[in-house]
């Protein structure tokens, strides 16, 4: 026993997350309903706790420190994803609280279901072990299923839940296919290992090649890149939107985390073929995305949309990793990717917090129109929603222009320039669905109707939700240099 | 002369501090928040004006502060004698943009001159920002409150017009953001507009780069054929937003060919001059003829501006210290001239409610006063000597008659087109004969109006009679783009050999045109 003790003290924010999921849900059936927010608090403490030790191990670990024979690491890298992930988890419970009260699905599991899903995605962003990272992903992707299906009483919500199982246990089995080649060939799943074998068989081998492209797209499904972007909008509109939310932000960023450190750990020998195809997915899916949320009438579905290319363009930076040359080689393009993801997550969540309050009589209001007047009505909200989108669109002095600017500087020095020109061409076409929703806001005078203009609920939760995502907007658009700094120095420790 | 009093932060954080507290204040006070924080930052800007040393050839006021360290971005402020003018024109138009708006804007005050600060922030960050890309956040910064103040406070057809406003410049900007990362790579990994300024860059990238640019700057000036969304722009945007556009927006188009296209890319400055001179004389003569087809006020003058920015692109492209000088000083004529029509059709519509010239015929019976400066003010337009605008125009007329002779003579067709177009416009809006049904009980301008129109009027005898305090300051800059340009592998034509062409021009000798001589 001795012998896992540094193990799994090196894990122990993962192991609090873990038990105090499974503490939620056992206490869920004897908390009397009216006290279910104590669940929510106990969990929020919970990942308060975990994000204290994560910061705290910054200045005290900073090596890379391996555990279970290899199977995870704690290094710098994955210490920037959990330092996220936690804060969106804490972030989304606070969105939670008053949305599911509204909905009235407030459910105690709920809770244990995002830790669950929280643990999944700590393993995923330390695990070096394919096996390991495959379980991570289960863990993360069951618990979404769940989840997207909570509002039982809603068709969509069954239809959503339904239709990401059933494309994402197909996902899962092509990537466990792509797995399994890959440890036919090296004879383990480690990541180490899979490097040298591939380093010993050269990149021309046809098994090398297929298994790449398998867990290339195993991952695609998880990043919600194109052609594997299908399930995304009706997921999205389906689930309910806290659980939109959770996914469109921590599950995309849980996965580009893993995807990167495969690709980049196991797989770096073959990055010219991989760039070259990254190159593609990452043309079509800003293209595709940004094309068709235009015609979009529902602000989640719009959303799920934008969600897509955003995977677009922080595949620009995958790409310009790849095509990394001289003494930085990839690291400004990987950098330009947590970054943007980071940025992403705060502009993405508090959208989806003010679509979340938007009530049109009992029902949630999430058509575009639904937000007719807004400014005249409530200006504050307004004017934050202004901010997400503007950000959204990538206009300075948000943040969203910085997560862009990274990016399009990565792929500038790795010589893309023109595939950056492509990119910020779409994102001129992406300006103009982020900027409808602000003319319908501040431009149109709602019909006059009988029917009482959709309002917002505010709550305390949702308003601290608010002012840290517009604060992260604003603030990392002004002062990127801690942030910038942060991800350039974690990013050292991938090899 | 370097001041280590920080003079530009100021003028940039004065407007921000009066949104915010515009913002916070109550509907009615908001007016006079909006007031006094653009008259302070006037009386800021002004003292500029004579601690400014025009001998000086570096940058003045300089201020330089890290901002962000992995790129190297900087804080970096400074004026020379660019854009000093365009600096002191934006902070004097904007206090009568908001006394302009004072009993014009009647929903959601507080918003509108929040955001009328906001832009004034954007727009003087554009002329004083000295590294790429605190300039590029400034540029783009101004694109939302500007699509606000069109979409939110515009006319009938605002929606359209303030889309297609935002959507035309954020297509012309975002190459121009590829085209400076490229150069950061290529002109040793620096942002620093001065530093990148003095590099030499190989000639077919330099021609992608200008083509970039051009994408920027060409919508933003606005160039034919990408002119299209500026009387959309204009018409709909109420008076302030109208003003604020053709004034100040307008002359960032100009300022970045100016500060960018000419001595960072030589080369390719000097081998698209016949396409962007052609473009000019176009846009020249296109623009008067659509404004002699217009009903339409607004449009009238919105199309008289593509006619006129096609002076100012003319003039600095002939790349000559005559040309150059001229499109500057035409840069704050044009911003004062049609900021004062703009504000003369805003006030005629606060009382009609029409900008349609058969609305309004016979204005000089009732309204006098207003009649007068009208017709100042569409003289100074059309270039008649003694206002600002002849100075500018036969400052860019010389530069042209040294790069062609043709040139001139088509350019000068626009001339004669403002003429008919503005005199036709004077002869109906003043003299015409009223008809009965129309015309309420209409009221000569109040003091507040006069307050908002007299100050241009100042401004434009005092450059048509003596331009020479403004073409001082800015000599010594022209002089070092110009020289800037000598990098290029032929060199511009019309380099002066000493200082002082301009004035010696300005005071009547005809020497220097023919020492020069024509050298194309």
């Amino acid at each position: 026993m001795s012998a896992y003790g540094a193990d799994l003290l090196a894990l122990l924010p993962e192991l609090i997350i873990a038990v105090t999921a499974c503490l939620v849900i056992a206490l869920d059936p004897i908390t009397p309903a009216s006290r279910r927010d104590l669940l929510a608090w106990l969990s929020v403490g919970a990942l308060v706790i975990c994000l204290g030790i994560t910061i705290g191990q910054i200045n005290s670990v900073n090596t890379r420190v391996s555990a279970f024979s290899e199977l995870v690491v704690v290094d710098a890298y994955a210490r920037f994803w959990k330092i996220l992930l936690c804060s969106v988890a804490g972030l989304t419970i606070l969105t939670s609280l008053p949305y599911l009260k509204a909905e009235r699905i407030h459910l105690g599991e709920y809770y244990g279901f995002i830790l669950l899903a929280l643990s999944g995605m700590m393993v995923m962003v330390s695990g070096v072990d394919l096996l390991t990272i495959y379980l991570g992903t289960e863990l993360m992707s069951l618990s979404l299923y769940v989840m997207t299906g909570l509002n039982r009483s809603k068709p969509r919500s069954l239809e959503a839940a339904a239709k990401y199982f059933v494309l994402g246990a197909f996902s899962s089995g092509i990537l466990l296919y792509g797995i399994s080649l890959l440890y036919g060939l090296a004879g383990s799943t480690k990541l180490a290992s899979i490097a040298s074998a591939i380093g010993s068989r050269g990149s021309d081998d046809p098994l090398v090649l297929i298994a790449t492209i398998l867990v290339a797209v195993g991952f695609g499904f998880k990043i919600a890149a194109v052609p594997f972007h299908m399930w995304t909008p009706d997921v999205y509109q389906g689930a309910p939107t806290s659980v939109t939310a959770f996914m469109a932000v921590a599950a995309k960023a849980a996965s580009f985390a893993a995807f990167m450190r495969v690709f980049v750990e196991g797989l770096g020998g073959l990055k010219a073929d991989w760039s070259l195809l990254f190159l593609l997915i990452s043309v079509v899916t800003l293209v595709l995305g940004n094309v068709v949320a235009i015609v979009q009438t529902n602000i989640k579905r719009m959303l799920a949309y934008s969600s897509i290319a955003h995977a677009g363009y922080a595949l620009i930076g995958f790409v310009a990793a790849g095509r990394g040359v001289g003494l930085s080689g990839g690291t400004p393009g990987l950098a330009s990717i947590m970054i943007y993801l980071a940025i992403y997550s705060f502009m993405t969540l508090g959208a989806f917090a003010v679509i979340g309050m938007l009530r049109k009589g009992g029902i949630e209001g999430e058509e575009i129109e639904d937000f007719t007047g807004l400014a005249k009505r409530q200006p504050l909200a307004a004017f934050l929603m202004l901010i997400f989108m503007a950000s959204l669109a990538g206009i300075p002095p948000t943040a969203g222009f910085i997560g862009k600017f990274y990016v399009f500087m990565a792929a500038v020095e790795a010589d893309l320039a023109w595939l950056a020109a492509i990119a910020l061409v779409f994102a001129v076409v992406s300006a103009y669905y982020y900027m409808r929703v602000v003319m319908v806001m501040y431009m149109r005078d709602p019909s006059p109707s009988s029917v009482a203009p959709p309002r917002l609920v505010t709550s305390p939760t949702l308003s601290f939700v608010l002012a840290c995502a517009v604060a992260g907007v604003i603030l990392f658009g002004l002062f990127p240099n801690p942030l910038v700094s942060f991800a350039l120095q974690s990013v050292l420790t991938l090899k | 002369m370097t001041s280590s009093f920080p003079w530009l932060s100021l003028l940039l954080v004065l407007p921000l501090a009066g949104a915010v507290a515009v913002y916070l204040a109550t509907e009615s006070a908001a007016r006079w928040i909006a007031l006094v924080a653009t008259l302070a930052d006037l009386l800021v800007a002004l003292p500029l004006w004579w601690l400014f040393d025009p001998q000086a050839v570096q940058m003045q006021f300089t201020e330089h502060v890290a901002w962000i360290t992995a790129p190297p971005i900087y804080y970096s402020l400074g004026l020379d004698g660019i854009s000093l003018p365009l600096v002191l024109m934006t902070a004097g138009i904007m206090p009568l943009c908001v006394l302009a708006s004072w009993n014009a804007i009647t929903t959601s005050v507080r918003g509108f001159m929040a955001t009328l600060l906001v832009m004034e922030t954007a727009m003087v960050g554009v002329f004083v920002a000295l590294d790429f890309i605190l300039f590029y956040v400034f540029w783009e910064a101004m694109l939302i409150p500007m699509y606000l103040l069109i979409g939110v406070w515009g006319g009938p057809n605002r929606l359209y017009a303030a889309i297609k406003f935002f959507l035309y410049t954020l297509a012309g900007s975002v190459l121009f953001l590829v085209a400076i990362l490229v150069l950061y790579f290529y002109g040793g990994h620096t942002f620093d507009i001065l530093a990148l300024s003095q590099g030499t860059y190989p000639a077919s990238l330099q021609m992608w780069l200008f083509l970039a640019f051009f994408a920027a700057f060409a919508v933003k000036v606005p160039m034919f054929p990408f002119h299209t969304w500026l009387p959309d722009a204009h018409v709909e945007a109420p008076t302030a937003g109208s003003v604020i556009l053709a004034s100040i927006l307008l002359k960032m188009g100009t300022y970045g060919f100016l500060r960018f296209s000419l001595p960072m890319l030589p080369d390719a400055s000097l081998a698209f001059t016949p396409l962007m001179v052609a473009l000019s004389i176009i846009a020249i003569i296109y623009g008067a003829y659509m404004a002699l087809a217009q009903v339409d006020l607004k449009k009238l003058i919105a199309y008289s501006s593509v006619s006129h920015m096609g002076f100012i692109t003319l003039g600095l492209f002939v790349l000559n210290q005559q040309g150059i000088e001229g499109a500057v000083l035409q840069m704050v004529n044009h911003g004062i001239t049609t900021g004062g029509l703009f504000l003369c059709v805003g006030i005629i519509y606060e009382r009609t409610h029409s900008r349609l010239i058969a609305d309004n015929v016979g204005l000089a019976a009732p309204m006098p006063q207003y009649a007068t400066l009208l017709v100042i003010f569409a003289l100074s337009s059309l270039g008649l000597p003694g206002t600002n605008s002849f100075v500018g125009e036969f400052l860019v007329l010389v530069g042209t008659f040294l790069w062609s002779k043709v040139a001139t003579a088509l350019a000068s067709l626009g001339i004669i087109l403002a003429a008919t177009y503005l005199l036709w416009m004077i002869q109906r809006v003043v003299f015409g004969v009223p008809s009965p049904h129309h015309l309420p009980k209409l009221s000569d301008l109040n003091q507040r109006e006069l307050a908002t129109l007299i100050p241009l009027v100042v401004l434009v005898f005092w450059i048509g009679l003596y331009p020479n305090p403004l073409v001082s300051r800015m000599h010594q800059s022209v002089t070092n783009t110009i020289a800037s340009m000598s990098r290029a592998k032929v060199a511009p034509t019309a380099h002066p050999s000493a200082g002082g062409t301009t004035e010696s021009l300005l005071v009547g000798s005809r020497e220097p045109l023919t020492a020069q001589g024509p050298s194309r």
